[in-house]
């Protein structure tokens, strides 16, 4: 069943230059959410009890369920007849424009808590401020994803609090996360020349006002959590313009396996 | 009854798959019914959360209905803005939720947005007793979140607040 979105805006409307940088824009929060929605759905069934396995389970269904209406708004302003479904399945790694965060392995309970909560520190924040884009289509995915976010903000920070002021054991655990994912949280941040040209067009915020938010709820929650904010870490970048870890391809294997096999394919 | 309004009563007898005894009037997921000159149907709705999986089978289970009373050419928009909240359920759908065992949604300090905020009161669905506890935010459902009454022990679903 094909479910058509309302509420088109005009799309032809919009001068070729600023449908690129839209398209460009949408398919990389759309890249963002399912590579990270993806990593949660691989924790289904072998979550360290059946709450928390929901939890992650639900978190993932909402990050797949924004992604979609993101893809297909990409798919419109292509205009090139490919499908929500084209562009997740049928795109190359290079294609992808995930920053680095999302793709990182699971790892131990504590090292998927950490990095969800950086990055739902840097989604809550971007969802607030984006809801009121003068383009009516990101505005209202925003809208409607920004309700979510919030849920998944609140879950991530009082896990960081749990596990950080929680056991010697628990400790270590977070501790040994930041020290592995810290240096992919500046990524979220850094704006690439698509970025900066929809900010600059008063589309999208301008970064560089949503990082002392998120820093501010981070230091607010490690300090609960008795956790020190690492400080002069090199941050890592590459992802958002297409330049990968080794562990997107191997997400992008399983992910793309039926696609690539049975071209076409339907359920 | 204008054709508008028959087809508002008829889409009462349509479910939500996941909670059966609300209609998608009870749930707030009907947003608007159209009919063209050519007699053509346009029916919206809004889904509760982005991933509800629940919004095709709705969207066929409309068409069904109104298939089944004649009108055939039948289109379903999904819209996402304004966004859902748990503010378009009904009185009479949180009163038929309560019944089935969910607890219906907390007014008004649902207020999700003060993190670290306290989780508010729910009431068993059950025993009626507010000596209740949260037990994870996420429940067998996107729009549900799970808790255990202190009282009666039973373990219950909350239907939480989106706003």
């Amino acid at each position: 069943m094909d479910l058509q979105h309302t509420q088109s805006p005009a799309v032809q409307d919009y001068t070729p230059e600023l449908r690129a940088l839209l398209l460009d824009y949408t398919l990389q929060l759309a890249d963002t959410s399912l590579i990270l929605g993806h990593r949660l759905s691989e924790w289904c069934g072998h979550g360290p009890i059946l709450e928390q396995d929901l939890a992650m389970a639900n978190i993932a269904l909402d990050l797949i369920g924004e992604t979609r209406s993101l893809y297909q708004y990409a798919a419109e302003l292509e205009g090139k007849g490919r499908s929500e479904d084209d562009l997740a399945y049928l795109r190359e790694a290079v294609e992808y424009k995930n920053p680095l965060l999302v793709e990182q392995p699971n790892g131990d309970f504590a090292h998927t808590i950490l990095r969800q909560f950086l990055f739902d520190g840097f989604h809550f924040f971007l969802l607030k401020d984006l809801q009121n884009s003068p383009d009516q289509r990101l505005a209202a995915i925003a809208a409607k994803a920004f309700k979510e976010a919030s849920y998944h903000l609140k879950w991530s920070s009082e896990w960081v609090i749990r596990l950080g002021d929680g056991t010697e054991e628990s400790k270590r655990r977070l501790q040994k996360a930041i020290a592995n994912l810290w240096m992919f949280s500046g990524e979220l941040f850094m704006m690439t020349d698509t970025e900066q040209q929809l900010a600059q067009a008063g589309i999208i915020p301008d970064y560089a006002t949503l990082l002392p938010q998120w820093e501010a709820h981070v230091a607010k929650v490690f300090a609960e959590a008795t956790l020190e904010v690492p400080q002069n870490v090199f941050m890592q970048k590459g992802g958002k313009t297409g330049r990968h870890s080794e562990h997107l391809g191997y997400i992008l294997t399983e992910l793309q396996y039926l696609q690539r096999a049975y071209p076409g394919l339907e359920w | 009854m204008t054709t508008e309004e028959k087809i508002w009563k008829l889409l009462e007898e349509v479910s939500d798959p996941e909670i059966p005894v609300l209609s998608i009037l009870d749930l707030g997921v009907l947003r608007q019914v159209q009919v063209q000159e050519d007699g053509r149907v346009q029916v919206t709705i809004t889904p509760t959360y982005s991933g509800c999986p629940a919004m095709n089978t709705i969207a066929a289970d409309v068409k069904l209905k109104l298939l089944s009373k004649g009108f055939n050419n039948v289109a379903v928009d999904l819209q996402l803005s304004p966004a859902w909240t748990t503010d378009w359920l009904t009185p009479e759908g949180k009163r038929k939720l309560e019944e089935y065992g969910i607890a219906p949604p907390v007014e008004p300090n649902g207020d999700i947005h003060a993190l670290f905020g306290r989780d508010p009161v729910v009431r068993c669905p059950r025993c009626h007793s507010e000596n209740t506890k949260l037990i994870s935010q996420f429940g067998s459902t996107s729009c549900k979140a799970h808790y255990q009454c202190e009282a009666c022990l039973e373990p219950f679903d909350y239907f939480k607040c989106l706003k």
